[in-house]
């Protein structure tokens, strides 16, 4: 194996999740593709983890794993607020704070 | 081609990792496109498993058994639930999702391809034909060892951090 068919990989899948945050408008989908962003991350960071044979890699791979975790709970709750407010997520309308 | 040179001329020890990785790597693409391309939320969910599957087995591909069930348990066990639960509770989107608008999709997709040549010609250049060598699976007690030692302050930030998330998600959502 080489290290860049992990690396390449992950910035594919980084670029879908980019694509999904950018074009979605239902909230629950952005928050799925900021899963998928983060997920490519991870694959990176175990990628070079295993390439330095260092297990600092692993370690911060599960720091973003826990994060993400919170991030979703966080985000969930926002968006359920948001419906019960607005009987829709759709993110295009949520634009109180738009100038 | 550098690549696939690299890649065939590895011997045969690392045929069978290769052929694994080519596998999962396209289901995971293929699953990722579909994921955020479908009507369905809750097909996208689904689709979002067959990723984070992969992703596990890419870990275990990599010698990272740990993170591999810890991804397992985590999201597929954890985050897609609170997705699903997500989804039924705004049942306004239950269906389809409504259609995207198509100049928005089609500046996401320049965005998406733009940054998808940048980072694959980046790459390229720098990691050409740099070879990973496994030759054994991290350790699980080396993994906790250095959680639990060097990066114990960060541990315990994240623990505070997911104290604090659980908080604030039920303060949020908490009917007045």
């Amino acid at each position: 194996m080489i290290l860049n068919q992990f690396l390449l990989l992950s910035a594919v899948l980084f670029c879908v999740g980019v694509y999904g945050v950018l074009a979605r408008r239902n909230g629950i989908m952005v928050l799925m593709s900021v899963e998928l962003i983060l997920n490519s991350v991870n694959i990176n960071l175990v990628a070079f983890g295993a390439f330095r044979d260092h297990v600092a890699g692993e370690v911060f791979a599960l720091f973003v794993i826990a994060v993400a975790a919170a991030e979703v709970g966080i985000g969930l709750a926002i968006v359920l607020l948001i419906y019960r407010n607005r009987r829709s997520i759709d993110l295009t309308e949520a634009d109180l704070l738009k100038g | 081609m550098n690549l696939l040179a690299a890649a065939a001329d590895d011997g045969d020890l690392f045929v069978a990792q290769n052929v694994f990785f080519a596998v999962i790597a396209l289901v995971m693409i293929v699953s990722a496109i579909r994921c955020v391309t479908t009507r369905n939320v809750v097909h996208a969910a689904l689709w979002l498993v067959l990723v984070l599957a992969g992703t596990a087995a890419q870990f275990i591909l990599l010698g990272s058994e740990f993170v591999a069930v810890t991804q397992v348990l985590v999201y597929i066990g954890a985050i897609i639930v609170l997705f699903l639960f997500g989804i039924m509770l705004t049942r306004a989107s239950m269906g389809d999702d409504e259609s995207v608008a198509g100049e928005k999709r089609l500046m996401a997709g320049l965005v998406a391809v733009l940054l998808a040549v940048v980072m694959g010609v980046a790459l390229l250049d720098s990691y050409s034909d740099t070879r990973l060598v496994i030759e054994a699976p991290q350790r699980f007690s080396a993994v906790s060892d250095a959680i639990f030692s060097q990066y114990i302050v960060a541990f315990e930030a994240v623990s505070v951090l997911l104290l604090a998330a659980l908080i604030g998600a039920i303060v949020v959502a908490r009917k007045e």
